[in-house]
């Protein structure tokens, strides 16, 4: 066989453009399908190493306060296998020469050696020198943002005191992978640190020395987790219990787990639309040329080649364009796996990424193409097989053309005879044509999909931070306090408006599904922070019952207006009421239950106490707000809403860019490949048709028109198309990415539809480029003179 | 000059060939009895449409028969399923056609050994190629060749396994006749020198004189056959 080998090198070389056309778009179906893949597998096992190493803890819970001698009565609970007690401390920090508020936690390191569970990788300097009362050690994400090294001196506002604190190093926990304030909607490194120091130090400054606040602990093999959990609550309750949870949802690594999550829907959905284009393509391009080939079968044939010989050329064919595309996507994918995975260590510490490529992961990449470019070019492969020779051997029957449905219907009149040709030929091949359209139509849909995060995103701030929390400022109390609190924070400069809320975690229970969120106490009338119906207006708060915010109605909870929902608070008396639910709102990040803050003041048998308060103040006011609300003993956490927004843009804005980048690489990709291999195609079986023309005096512009006009109409007619599937599968995406973390509302910009639309006319463009320079070339005479 | 052998390679008994081309019924071959002998030079003349090339096709095992039977050697080809033509037609036929129908992407030598890698017993492609005076251009793609020297390319692919038969079909039929007599010097030389059956389709009656047997076929039907008693030498002709 190896004349026949030698054919399919050539017959591929003659057909390079094509065959790199369609290579290039299995090329970024693998691309996709490795990058997804290989980077998911590198986050997991980076992170399960992290885990495992590190030793991150199985159960977290907090209280308010129980005595070190309980700590041993827990770690007998059956089933644990390590437990640690320790301090956690909510704290306001001060880095010189920034002014906006900074809020921290200080997390206790044993007095001597490493923390049992959730232990630090220190990335630089050490740890605090054993009793040292000032060391502590920062979390790499807040020192790098302010460039913090160790050695520097930070000061920590400790239970109303200031404490001057000297880093001792730098470090990176399994516990903060993903850091992100409390209440905040987006991390934001400069404003928020998680800080490390020995425990006799914190308690002493914390008020907490003899006790503890916090538990972390293992699970021993086997044991039940939720038995663990139900038995830590009765043990704590009296202590101030709020609940303990497993693992799966401890805050930095859900998020870490929904990112797991699209990265998979990622390796499914994109590599599904590449493959199912590549084997179109295929189809076309080898259909075309097995029909140009008839009388090269026919003879191969007539000299004794079986079927399964000529079977096995095309196929061969198939695999070589096949196989250059993959390992073009490979290693495509493993350049924007690398990059990805860099962009993720921006969001997601780990001490390092190891990027790893599983052959497994090209060994399915290569399997699912395959099974793709195969079953698109079987139907076309067995026709050669079947060719029976002597009629391989004949020419081909004219094509019957028919009059087109518009000329059926009496408009020829309208349309000149090229615009004729184009119709009938279009109209001839109808499922041929459709997938065409098709083709294009999805590599606009692509491009929509690689760019709606950005509309959604800035349709989620908006909604967040300009309709439903407009405050300027989110502080939290030390504890809840009394309602007259609120007159004196008016009174600071630049205040214009203060509006108080009072919060409290519950479990929400109906039927057998629950969910631990927090209550919310809002004023039913405030300008500050509202609720929003699904319409997106400001709801009124009722006298009674809640408001949930959708995700957790609908779906978490499976709840609606009338249902009467069961609230067990996980604070003072632990009551368990039954409050109805009054109706539902819309959010976007994060789920919460609303209801009127005099009604929680009710539910908790308390009178008019606030947990924290929503301000809104003079822009020019901000730093001498700032400095004295910084002084303020009871004055907590603060959440500045415009510096954590640009912050977050910062960081997104790589984000963006690199996703942007890639989906406009892979659109141009499919949407060249579709119309340049349509475009060779109708040139191969219409050149002859075409060169007539020419001799008869036909310009180049015309016979142009005529080849090129098809395309330009299917062209047009695959954008709105497009359209429709990239909302579609933007819609698909929204839903899948869905969690209780956060939802994207489905917002397409006319700047999404553009982009689509862009990338595709370009793309088309610069095929019919091409072409009109092949058309130049036009032999007249040779294409007369050889039978078709 | 050359004496037909006894053996007889094909014989065919009432053969009938109906075709339906879209709505049409044609009727290609209507009663066809004949019998090929070894190391004749035998030519099929009739207008198009006569019927010779679906017999030619036929004979080589590329198209079965509507109706009667046909034999080549002890070999029932009527009867036959498309894997034992395959194999008759790799083992035992050699084919030209009017159009050369070389691969264009293959040179001259590997033309020729597409078809000796699959054969039996083969000779070289370059002694095939030498055989018909192109040994000066096996290196050569079939665009750099010209008619008469593709024509000669088929001759030799169609001659390098050795096949006891060599059916060729309208093989000067594109060729100005210089170029036709070239070509056809080559199929006598190959009919002389290794004795292979020779059957050859042309509607052009000057090609009959270097036959050791005409045939004539008209609507489907044998009207006239002759021997030549004495044939003429390929160089002789002209048309």
């Amino acid at each position: 066989m190896r004349a026949l080998n030698r054919k399919l090198w050539r017959d591929l070389w003659l057909m390079r453009g094509q065959v790199l056309a369609i290579a290039a778009v299995i090329a970024g179906g693998v691309a996709t399908l490795v990058m997804s893949l290989s980077t998911y597998d590198s986050l997991v096992e980076t992170r399960d190493r992290f885990y495992r190493e590190y030793r991150f803890a199985d159960v977290f819970t907090r209280l308010k306060r129980a005595p070190d001698s309980l700590g041993a009565r827990l770690a007998q609970i059956p089933g644990v296998a390590h437990l640690e007690t320790r301090v956690n401390a909510v704290v306001k920090l001060e880095v010189a020469g920034f002014y906006d508020p900074i809020t921290g936690v200080l997390s206790s390191l044993p007095d001597s050696g490493e923390p049992l569970l959730n232990t630090l990788h220190l990335k630089r300097g050490q740890w605090p020198a054993p009793y040292s009362t000032d060391q502590v050690v920062a979390s790499d994400t807040f020192a790098d943002a302010h460039g913090l090294e160790p050695g520097d001196r930070i000061h920590a506002i400790v239970n109303g005191r200031r404490k001057a604190l000297t880093l001792s190093g730098v470090a990176l926990s399994p516990e903060y992978v993903y850091q992100i304030a409390p209440g905040a909607m987006f991390p934001d490194f400069k404003r928020y640190g998680v800080l490390w120091m020995g425990r006799h130090a914190l308690s002493i400054a914390y008020g907490m020395d003899g006790a503890f606040n916090s538990v972390t602990l293992t699970l021993a093999p086997g044991a039940n987790a939720q038995g663990v959990i139900d038995r830590l609550d009765d043990l704590l309750a009296p202590y101030g219990g709020v609940g303990a949870y497993a693992r799966r949802d401890q805050f930095s690594n859900r998020f870490l787990a929904e990112e797991l999550k699209q990265l998979r829907t990622t390796a499914t959905v994109f590599p599904a639309i590449f493959l199912g284009v590549a084997a179109f393509l295929l189809n076309v391009v080898v259909t075309r040329l097995i029909a140009t080939q008839r009388e090269q079968i026919a003879i191969l044939k007539a000299f004794g080649y079986r079927p399964l010989a000529i079977g096995a050329h095309y196929l061969g064919l198939v695999l070589a364009v096949t196989l250059t595309g993959v390992a073009g996507g490979v290693a495509l994918g493993a350049w924007f796996g690398h990059g990805l995975a860099n962009v993720y260590m921006e969001f997601y510490r780990f001490p390092t990424l190891d990027y790893v490529l599983r052959i497994e992961v090209v060994a399915i990449a290569l399997a699912v193409t395959v099974l793709a470019a195969v079953a698109g070019t079987l139907l076309a492969v067995g026709r050669a097989m079947r060719l029976a020779p002597a009629a391989g051997m004949r020419a081909e029957t004219p094509v019957v053309y028919r009059a087109t449905v518009l000329e059926r219907l009496g408009l020829q009149g309208w349309f000149a005879q090229p615009s004729r040709m184009i119709l009938r030929h279009i109209e001839r091949r109808p499922v041929k044509s459709a997938l065409t359209v098709l083709g294009i139509a999805c590599a606009g849909g692509l491009m929509m999909v690689g760019n709606y995060q950005r509309g959604a995103i800035d349709f989620m701030v908006d909604v967040q931070f300009r309709q439903a929390a407009r405050e300027d400022l989110k502080l939290a109390f030390i504890e809840p306090t009394a309602g007259r609190a609120l007159f004196e924070l008016a009174q600071l400069p630049g205040v214009r408006h203060v509006e108080g809320y009072r919060d409290v975690a519950a479990n929400l229970r109906f039927g057998h599904r629950h969910y631990r969120a927090a209550l919310y106490g809002i004023e039913p009338e405030g300008v500050l922070h509202r609720s929003l119906d699904r319409a997106l207006k400001p709801v009124r708060l009722p006298e009674a019952g809640v408001v949930l915010t959708d995700h957790l109605a609908d779906n978490i909870l499976g709840v609606k207006p009338g249902d009467r929902l069961t609230v067990e608070l996980l604070e003072g008396e632990r009551r368990v009421l039954q409050v109805p639910v009054a109706g539902v709102t819309r959010q976007f990040l994060g789920v919460s239950a609303y209801l009127r803050r005099d009604a929680l003041n009710a539910l908790l048998r308390e009178g008019d106490v606030v947990s924290g308060a929503y301000l809104a103040h003079e822009r020019a006011d901000a730093p001498a707000l700032y400095a004295r609300l910084h002084e303020r003993p009871r004055v907590l956490g603060m959440v500045a809403h415009a510096s954590a927004i640009a912050s977050f843009y910062d960081t997104l804005g790589e984000f963006v860019l690199f996703f942007n980048m890639v989906a406009t690489l892979l659109a141009a990709t499919i949407a060249f490949g579709v119309v340049y291999n349509s475009a060779r195609i109708a040139l191969s079986e219409r050149g002859r048709e075409l060169a007539s023309l020419r001799v008869l005096g036909f310009t180049r512009g015309e016979i142009a028109y005529i080849l090129l006009g098809e395309l330009g109409l299917l062209t047009l007619l695959a954008i709105p198309l497009g359209f429709l599937i990239g909302t579609g599968l933007c819609g698909i995406l929204v839903i899948v990415f869905e969690s209780d973390l956060y939802r994207l509302p489905l917002v397409l910009e006319p700047s999404n539809y553009a982009l689509a639309a862009g990338v595709v006319v370009v793309s088309a463009l610069v095929s019919g480029a091409l072409i009109w320079r092949r058309l130049g070339r036009l032999d007249l005479i040779a294409v007369l003179k050889t039978r078709e | 000059m050359a004496v037909a052998s006894p053996q007889c390679v094909f014989r065919a008994r009432g053969l009938t060939k109906v075709y339906t081309l879209g709505e049409v019924q044609v009727h290609a071959l209507r009663g066809i009895d004949l019998e090929l002998y070894a190391g004749e030079l035998v030519v099929l003349l009739g207008p198009s449409g006569s019927g010779k090339s679906t017999l030619l096709n036929i004979l080589g095992g590329l198209d079965t028969p509507s109706g009667g039977e046909v034999y080549y050697l002890e070999r029932n080809l009527s009867a036959a399923d498309e894997d034992e033509l395959t194999r008759f037609r790799r083992d035992h036929v050699g084919f030209v056609f009017q159009f050369y129908n070389l691969i264009p992407s293959l040179t001259a030598r590997e033309n020729v050994a597409a078809v000796t890698e699959i054969a039996r017993a083969p000779m070289q492609p370059e002694q095939a190629l030498r055989l018909v005076g192109l040994g000066e251009r096996l290196d050569h793609f079939p665009a750099q060749l010209s008619g008469g020297e593709q024509q000669r390319v088929a001759i030799a692919r169609a001659i390098a396994k050795n096949p006891a038969v060599l059916l060729c079909d309208e093989p000067t039929g594109a060729l100005d006749s210089h170029t036709g007599v070239i070509v056809l010097e080559a199929l006598e030389k190959v009919n002389r020198e290794l004795g292979t059956l020779t059957v050859l389709i042309t509607h052009n009656a000057g090609i009959a004189a270097m036959a050791d047997r005409v045939i004539r076929l008209s609507d489907g039907r044998i009207v006239d056959q002759q021997r030549n008693a004495d044939k003429c030498a390929a160089r002789e002709l002209s048309w």
